[in-house]
Formats: structure tokens, C-alpha cells, sequence
């Protein structure tokens, strides 16, 4: 109940204030924090690995107190004993989706930084991998058109793996993407869109090609299909409120053809 | 469990319990309902509500928070006596829950919580304008409920006299306002949005000059399965001759009509330029590659990276 409430308040604040509205609800409901923590998305934080020289996304699943394993040099920052690192076979699958999920960082977004990890499910049979990225494109970060004044996606990609049956495993992802963007110009002020979205897919999938060729593949699917829903849904549907606000003038001749007779 | 590890953890659950003060839960309600999108304070209200449990505070937050959403949203309420709508701004503010419709000559008494209009009574001679000020702002209330009637489907408009309702002949500046609130609220299809344009007008007596500044904000809220919204904000300036009662009218009408299409404009070409520039640089439709990405044959592209990374060949 007071859940339903609170997640019904983060679907109307707006997704600039959502770290603001996440903590005043923690300091409301302060017995529902891991709910409220696993259930509203917040904006991925970036840390430094010294030990490799290349930064590393923060999330839940590399969280150790309040150190983060780099993926990059498996070590937690800051420093930290006694820590869960994977299986030395999951983390050959961390290290080979780093490299690749980089180079597919690198081809759709053009910058960014992107961080994997991989961990044992409970049960022992089945994993599941966090895929995550970040991009700045505003035109002071990484926005190579120089378009933006402000803007941000964050991309966050769970996705478990059954265990393997005749050949094939069940793959369920749950994919958010958070952004904004922002543009500014002295004749046409500011205009701002941001936004977050969620959704899942599941899917059947023969392993003959590999687990991460399957992740990759869905990954990719899914973060199509969320980009054009923000481009042509979301936003469209803001240009639609804007136009039924204010119809643009040939709309109003056309309503209204006598209106100078 | 010895008594006093006993002790230690019910100190401990004490403090975690430790609850927030009254003020503090209020400030918090009150931050919600301020920042609730247009047309939507109602249902963060219920939530709100709902979160605290403690009518007192959830009444006390929301008697300090309604008043200062009405005004920023410039809500619309019609009158009881279906003389129109009355916008609730800071200009017609004459007290906490009186606000002056300058149209009808009438002082609106209203509910902030339940954002209704509960009774008008006629304005006093002191809460109206001198018949000299009145004499510019009734034509141009003329042209303003024209020009929002056929710009705006559901548009609302006020002109009031911000400054030197006094002024009683020449010789004096004085300063209109015009408020045009345009909202649609379909909650049915997860959408919301308002238009708000507040223009101010300085008439400037010696220098036979009008002065014009505009401020026009819009917003929209999407949100089904996800919340998405819009905000464009622009300023602009204008300024004219001023001139005979009649004329400044229809010249300040011009202007602003001028200037809200314009903007209108530029906001479709904001959007036009999503697709193909400003979305891009977040994240492109398709790879540089122009081809969905290989992942069958990542070795070999991992490969090619790090040779290409060594031989310095890399963009």
C-alpha cells in the first residue's frame, strides 16, 4: 500500500527531482528502503579504478559495504577484505562481455562508459549479468554533434540465465533507461526532455552461440526498441500535448476559415 | 542474550524508529505537492496522504503548498455565478484566498485545497483600477480574449493593471499584465500539459514607449509505463510606440501573437531536430557500422580492437 503510493509518486515527479523524491520517501518510509532501493532507478554513479587506469559504473550487484569491484581489475574501491569475487568461470564471462560490451558502447553511442557484471544465482544452476552504460552528450562531454546544453543516458540492463536444458536456457531481461537532454538558445530559450522507461523480455534461446552472444543480442533489441519508443511514443506524445495546447497555425485556419471575413 | 545486548538493540531499533519531527514530514509532503506536474497535484495529494498517515500534518503541508502550486500553475477556476473563469496568479492576489477577476470587476474567494471557486463579491473601488488605467485595459482585455480564442482551444486570459492603478490622466507610467493559462489534463491517456505566458507592459509615459517582456513556459507529462516530460521556458522582449488607448491594444495583441507563434515554432523545430541531431548524440539508431553489431564474431572484433589500439590506427 504505501508502496503503491510511493511508486506512484515517482511516476509523476519529474525525472530531473527522482534523486530528491528517493530520498524524501527513504526518510519517510524508512522500513520499505530496500524496496524502495530496488525498485526506483536512480542515475549511475562512475568511480575510478586506479589499478587500471579506466572507470567503472556503480550499481547494487558490485557493491560490496560501501566499496565497488571494477570490473576492470576485479578489485573493490576502496579497498576491501574478505570480499565475494565471482567464480573464476563467471568472471572469464565478465571479462570477455567487458571487452566486447565496450566495443558495442563504443559503436552505438560513440563515448560513454560501459561496466558488466556477472554473478551466480542462488541455486547454483543459473547466473545473471548486469550490463550497464553511461553517456554524457552534452557538448561539454562526449556529444560529438554539440547539440546539447545538458545530456544523459543511463542505461541499465539485468538479465538472468536459466540453467541449460537440451540445448537451450531461458533468458529474462529487465532493461531501464534514464535520460535527459537539453538544448538552449537565445531565441528560443530553453527546452528540455527527460524521461525514464522500463520493460522486460523473455526469451528461449539455443546456447550453441554462446551466453553472451544471447545477452548481446537481446541487449541490442531491447535498447532499440526503448530509443524509438522514447523518440516516436514519449516524446511524440509530448508534441502531441503541445500542438492540442496550442494547434499550430495552419490548423487554426483550418478550424476556423472565416475568421478574418 | 544478555540484558544489556538486549538493551543495545532495542536502543538501536529506537533510533531507526526514530521518526522524522512533524516539521520535517510536513516539509517533505510540501515538497511533493509544489513539484507535482500540471493538473496533478490532486493525485500526489492522495499518495502523499496516504504516506503519511497524520491528517495534521498532511492538512498543514497542504494549506502552505496548494496556494503556491495554484499560483505558479496560474489555475483556472470557474466562478459559481457562471460569470467565467477566474486565474488565480500573483497579480489578482488581493489576500491568501481572494483573487481579483478584473474582467467582471468581482474578487473570487476560493479553496486552494480543493481548487475551487466557493463565492464572488464585486470588487471595491479600491481593488479596481482608476476609470484612465481602465480605459487601456479593458480594449486590450478585448483583444486578448480574441486572440486566445482563436489561438488557444481551451485558453484562459486576465489582463490586470500590475502597476500605478492609480494613475488617474497622462503624465504618469503604469504597467499591464497579461496572463494567458492554457491546460489539458487527460489522465485517461497518462498525459498532461500546460502553456502559461505572463507578458508585462510598461507604458512609459515621457518616452511614449510601451515595453513588452515576455515569459512563456510549457510542459507535458507522459506517462504511461514510464514518466517522460517536457519543459521549454523562453523570455523575450519587445517594445512599441505607445499611442491612443485603442491602438495600443491591438499593437500589444500583435506582439504577442507575434512572439507565441514564433515560439511555437521553434518549439516544433526543437522537436523536428530530436531524431537527427540532439538524440543522436545520446545514442545512435544504428552502429557507426550502419549494421547491427557482430556478436556472433567478437573475438575477432576484440582482436582487431587491441591491434588497432597498439598500432595507434584508432579514430
Amino acid at each position: 500500500m504505501a508502496m503503491e503510493a510511493a511508486m506512484g509518486l515517482m511516476r509523476r515527479i519529474h525525472p530531473k527531482h527522482s534523486d530528491t523524491a528517493l530520498s524524501a520517501l527513504l526518510n519517510l518510509l524508512p522500513h520499505h528502503s530496500s524496496d524502495l532501493l530496488s525498485q526506483v532507478d536512480q542515475p549511475l554513479q562512475i568511480l575510478h579504478d586506479c589499478d587500471s587506469g579506466k572507470e567503472f559504473i556503480l550499481c547494487e550487484y558490485n557493491r560490496d559495504a560501501d566499496s565497488y569491484r571494477s570490473p576492470w581489475s576485479n578489485k573493490y574501491h576502496p579497498f576491501l577484505e574478505d570480499v565475494n569475487l565471482p567464480s573464476a568461470e563467471l568472471r572469464k564471462l565478465e571479462i570477455e562481455a567487458n571487452e566486447v560490451f565496450a566495443i558495442y558502447c563504443d559503436q552505438y553511442y560513440e563515448g560513454g562508459i560501459s561496466s558488466v557484471y556477472v554473478w551466480e544465482d542462488d541455486d547454483n544452476e543459473s547466473f545473471v549479468g548486469c550490463f550497464l552504460i553511461k553517456k554524457d552528450g552534452s557538448k561539454s562531454g562526449q556529444g560529438r554533434r554539440g547539440y546539447l546544453q545538458e545530456g544523459s543516458w543511463d542505461a541499465i540492463h539485468v538479465i538472468e540465465v536459466g540453467p541449460e536444458e537440451d540445448g537451450t536456457s531461458r533468458y529474462c531481461l529487465t532493461s531501464t533507461v534514464m535520460l535527459s537532454l537539453m538544448t538552449d538558445a537565445q531565441s528560443s530559450g530553453t527546452f528540455s526532455l527527460s524521461g525514464s522507461i522500463r520493460r522486460q523480455m523473455n526469451m528461449d534461446l539455443t546456447v550453441a552461440d554462446g551466453h553472451l552472444c544471447n545477452m548481446g543480442r537481446m541487449i541490442e533489441e531491447m535498447e532499440s526498441k526503448l530509443r524509438n519508443s522514447l523518440n516516436q511514443v514519449y516524446f511524440g506524445k509530448t508534441r502531441e500535448m503541445v500542438c492540442t495546447l496550442r494547434p499550430p497555425a495552419e490548423l487554426v485556419q483550418l478550424k476556423l476559415p472565416d475568421r478574418d471575413s | 542474550m544478555s540484558e544489556e545486548d538486549q538493551l543495545d538493540e532495542e536502543e538501536e531499533a529506537e533510533e531507526e524508529e526514530e521518526e522524522l519531527s512533524d516539521e520535517q514530514k510536513k516539509e517533505i509532503a510540501k515538497w511533493f505537492l509544489t513539484h507535482a506536474p500540471a493538473g496533478e497535484i490532486q493525485y500526489v495529494a492522495k499518495d502523499v496522504r496516504s504516506l503519511l498517515f497524520d491528517e495534521i500534518v498532511y492538512g498543514m503541508a497542504a494549506a502552505e503548498a496548494f496556494p503556491l502550486y495554484n499560483k505558479a500553475h496560474m489555475v483556472s477556476l470557474p466562478m459559481p455565478n457562471s460569470s467565467g473563469d477566474v486565474l488565480i496568479t500573483t497579480f489578482g492576489e488581493l489576500s491568501e484566498n481572494e483573487y481579483l477577476d478584473p474582467r467582471t470587476a468581482q474578487v473570487a474567494i476560493v479553496d486552494h485545497v480543493k481548487q475551487v471557486c466557493t463565492d464572488v463579491r464585486p470588487a471595491t473601488d479600491e481593488e479596481l483600477p482608476s476609470s484612465y488605467i481602465e480605459d487601456f485595459r479593458c480594449p486590450l482585455d478585448a483583444e486578448i480574449i480574441k486572440y486566445v480564442g482563436e489561438a488557444y482551444p481551451k485558453g484562459v486570459s486576465a489582463v490586470y493593471c500590475s502597476k500605478g492603478k492609480d494613475v488617474d490622466g497622462p503624465g504618469s507610467d503604469f504597467e499591464l499584465a497579461v496572463v494567458i493559462s492554457a491546460a489539458r489534463h487527460s489522465p485517461q491517456n497518462f498525459c498532461n500539459g500546460s502553456w502559461r505566458s505572463s507578458w508585462k507592459i510598461k507604458f512609459n509615459d515621457e518616452m511614449r514607449t510601451m515595453e513588452l517582456t515576455g515569459s512563456l513556459q510549457v510542459g507535458a507529462h507522459y506517462f504511461e509505463e514510464g514518466n517522460v516530460q517536457l519543459d521549454a521556458n523562453h523570455e523575450c522582449k519587445d517594445s512599441t510606440a505607445f499611442q491612443a488607448p485603442d491602438d495600443c491594444a491591438v499593437s500589444i495583441a500583435s506582439i504577442i501573437s507575434h512572439h507565441e507563434n514564433e515560439y511555437l515554432a521553434s518549439i516544433e523545430g526543437s522537436y523536428s531536430n530530436l531524431p537527427d541531431t540532439t538524440f543522436k548524440d545520446l545514442r545512435r539508431k544504428l552502429p557507426v557500422t550502419r549494421t547491427l553489431f557482430p556478436w556472433h564474431n567478437t573475438l575477432q572484433l576484440s582482436l582487431n580492437r587491441d591491434i588497432t589500439k597498439e598500432l595507434g590506427t584508432g579514430k
